[in-house]
C-alpha cells in the first residue's frame, strides 16, 4: 500500500457508510464509487448485505461466487417489500430531497431529455434511498427540480404518504443529509480540504450548516487496501470532479 | 402441434398503422431488432410502442413510425442516452407516457390477467401523476383505507420479443441471465410474435438450458421467426454480447442528418441479410484499421 487516500477513496468510504446497519437487504449502487462503497461495506462492517454483479446475479463482492438470482422482475417485486437501499444519481436534487433524472426544462418539450423516471418514484416511496453526486454544483443542487422522479419530504407530505427514508447525499465535496427543520438539506461533513463556505457556494438551494461541521473520515489502512484491491486500475479517480 | 414458423415479412404483414406494439428485452439487451428494423423499413406510422426502451425506440423514432412511447426510460446502457429519442423529445416530435418501471410491470401484468388496473404505491407524490393526468388513484376498501395509484392495464395489439431458441410450434427459450418481461409482453398482447436465434426440434430444446428456461409456451405465441443475429446490436447472451463498437457507430451517426442518411443507406435500407452483410463489412474494416 502506497500513497495517501484520494478524494475518490474518501467518497467510497462515505458511500459505504450509507449502508451501515442495513443487514440482509439488497444494496443497489449506481455508479462506480457507490458500487465500490457497497462492496467495501459488505467486506467489512455489513457482511449480510446482498449485492449484484450489475446484472441478474447476487454475488460475493470480490470473488466469482454466485449466491443467488435476481432478475429485473424480482428487483421490482423486492422494491415494494422495502428490503432494499439504493444509491441513485441525480441530474437535479432539491432542498427536500426531490430528485430528477427524467428531463431538464418543461417536460412537454424538454431542453434536455435525460433517462426517464426509471424506478425512482417507486424506490423513494418504498425503501431507503441515498444519492451520489459526483460533481457538487448549483446546477445539480437546485431550488426546485424540473420533474419530481424521486419523491422528497415535502411532496410526500403533500401527497399524504409515508415519510421518505432518504439517508445521505454523498458528493465530491461533502456529505449531506435531511436533518434540518422539516427534513431540509443539512451539511453533515466536509471532505478533507473543503470548507463549509465552499460547499454553501456550490449548493444552489438553502443548506443548513451547523456551527461545528466535522470532517469526513479518512479511510483506514484496511479500507484503503480493500478499495485498491476492488479497483486496482484506479478507475474511481475519473468519477469525481 | 401447429407449425407457427413465419418469415420476418409475414410478421410485419400482421401489423397495421396505429397499433400498440409491446417490445420485449430491456435497454440495449435482447431486443427483437430484426423485427424492429423490418418495421422501420415498412413505412408503418402512428404506432404506440410499449417498451423498457433501448435502440428499438430510437430506430422506430428515426424512421417516423411512432407517435407515442410508453416507457420508464430509453437508454443504450453503455451509452446512457438514446440520441434519436432524445432529439424527438426535445423537438416535441413524439408523445410520451412516462411511467415508473414498477408501474410498467404492473400495467403489463394487469393486461395479462385481463384486469382493468392493479394498485401500487409507485408514482404517489411524483410528477408521473402530473404528466399523465389520465392516471387515477383508488382507495383500499379495507380498514387501512390507503390511497394507491391504479395502474391501467397496458393492453397490446401485438408483442414482439427475441429469444435464444424456439421450436416450430412457438415454444421458446431464453438462455441468458434475465428473462426481462418477455412472457408478460406476450400475455398482455392480442397476438405475440417471437423471433429467435435458432429454431430447433422440440426434442432438442433442453439441450441448451433447463425446463425453467422455457419462458414462452406455444399458447402464448402466434408465430415464430428464425432470425440469427436478430437482436444485434443489442446483447443476446450467451449467443453474443452487445456489439459495443457498432452501437457507438449507431449513436455517432444519429448526431447529424447526413451521417444518419449514410448509416441508413449502408445498414438499414436493405433486408436482414444485407444488414448482416453490411455489419460483417463494418467489422472487417474495423479489424483492418486496428
Amino acid at each position: 500500500m502506497t500513497g495517501a487516500a484520494s478524494r475518490a477513496d474518501i467518497c467510497v468510504v462515505a458511500c459505504a457508510q450509507a449502508w451501515r446497519g442495513d443487514g440482509a437487504i439488497l444494496a443497489s449502487p449506481l455508479g462506480l464509487i457507490p458500487s465500490l462503497g457497497a462492496r467495501l461495506a459488505r467486506l467489512t462492517f455489513e457482511p449480510e448485505l446482498l449485492i449484484t454483479d450489475g446484472g441478474a446475479l447476487l454475488v460475493a463482492p470480490d470473488a466469482d461466487v454466485i449466491e443467488g438470482w435476481l432478475p429485473y422482475r424480482d428487483v421490482l417485486r423486492l422494491v415494494a417489500t422495502g428490503r432494499r437501499h439504493m444509491m441513485m444519481g441525480a441530474a437535479q436534487l432539491d432542498r427536500y430531497a426531490n430528485q430528477n433524472i427524467s428531463a431538464i426544462g418543461a417536460w412537454a418539450r424538454p431542453t434536455a431529455q435525460l433517462l426517464g423516471v426509471r424506478g425512482a418514484p417507486g424506490n423513494t416511496v418504498n425503501h431507503a434511498v441515498s444519492y451520489w453526486i459526483p460533481r457538487h454544483s448549483p446546477r445539480v443542487l437546485v431550488p426546485r427540480v424540473d420533474m419530481v422522479c424521486g419523491v422528497g419530504y415535502d411532496r410526500a407530505a403533500a401527497a399524504g404518504i409515508r415519510v421518505p427514508d432518504i439517508r445521505v447525499v454523498v458528493t465530491d465535496k461533502a456529505v449531506l443529509d435531511f436533518g434540518g427543520a422539516d427534513y431540509s438539506m443539512r451539511l453533515r461533513s466536509v471532505h478533507p480540504g473543503v470548507g463549509a463556505d465552499e460547499v454553501r457556494e456550490l449548493t444552489g438551494c438553502p443548506l443548513v450548516v451547523p456551527d461545528d461541521v466535522p470532517v469526513t473520515p479518512l479511510p483506514t489502512g484496511e479500507q484503503l487496501k480493500l478499495i485498491r484491491r476492488l479497483d486496482p486500475d484506479g478507475k474511481r479517480e475519473a468519477e469525481v470532479g | 402441434m401447429i407449425d407457427r414458423v413465419l418469415g420476418i415479412d409475414d410478421v410485419i404483414g400482421q401489423l397495421r398503422p396505429g397499433m400498440t406494439i409491446g417490445i420485449g428485452g430491456w435497454g440495449s439487451r435482447r431486443k427483437p431488432m430484426a423485427l424492429v428494423r423490418a418495421i422501420a423499413r415498412s413505412g408503418l406510422t402512428g404506432l404506440t410502442a410499449v417498451s423498457f426502451g433501448g435502440p428499438d425506440i430510437g430506430l422506430l423514432v428515426a424512421a417516423g413510425c411512432l407517435s407515442r412511447v410508453v416507457t420508464g426510460f430509453v437508454t443504450l446502457d453503455s451509452i446512457a442516452l438514446e440520441p434519436h429519442y432524445r432529439r424527438a423529445r426535445q423537438n416535441a416530435a413524439i408523445e410520451l407516457t412516462e411511467l415508473d418501471e414498477g408501474m410498467m410491470h404492473w400495467g403489463l401484468l394487469a393486461a395479462a390477467q385481463r384486469l382493468p388496473f392493479l394498485p401500487t404505491r409507485a408514482g404517489l407524490g411524483s410528477d408521473v401523476l402530473s404528466v399523465n393526468p389520465e392516471l387515477r388513484t383508488v382507495r383500499s376498501p379495507y380498514a387501512d383505507g390507503e390511497e394507491l395509484v391504479a395502474v391501467p392495464a397496458l393492453r397490446l395489439d401485438v408483442a414482439l420479443i427475441h429469444m435464444n431458441r424456439a421450436d416450430a410450434g412457438g415454444n421458446a427459450q431464453y438462455l441468458g441471465p434475465d428473462p426481462y418481461f418477455d412472457d408478460l409482453f406476450c400475455l398482455a398482447a392480442e397476438r405475440a410474435f417471437v423471433s429467435c436465434e435458432q429454431i430447433v426440434p422440440t426434442s432438442r430444446l433442453l439441450d441448451a438450458g433447463p425446463p425453467q428456461s422455457l419462458l414462452i409456451n406455444r399458447a402464448m405465441a402466434n408465430g415464430v421467426a428464425e432470425t440469427p443475429g436478430g437482436a444485434h446490436f443489442t446483447g443476446c447472451a450467451p449467443d453474443y454480447d452487445r456489439d459495443e463498437a457498432f452501437q457507438a457507430e449507431y449513436a455517432a451517426a444519429a448526431a447529424d442528418e447526413q451521417a444518419w442518411a449514410s448509416f441508413r443507406a449502408r445498414y438499414l435500407d436493405g433486408d436482414e441479410a444485407s444488414y448482416a452483410a453490411a455489419v460483417r463489412g463494418y467489422a472487417a474494416e474495423r479489424a483492418r484499421s486496428a
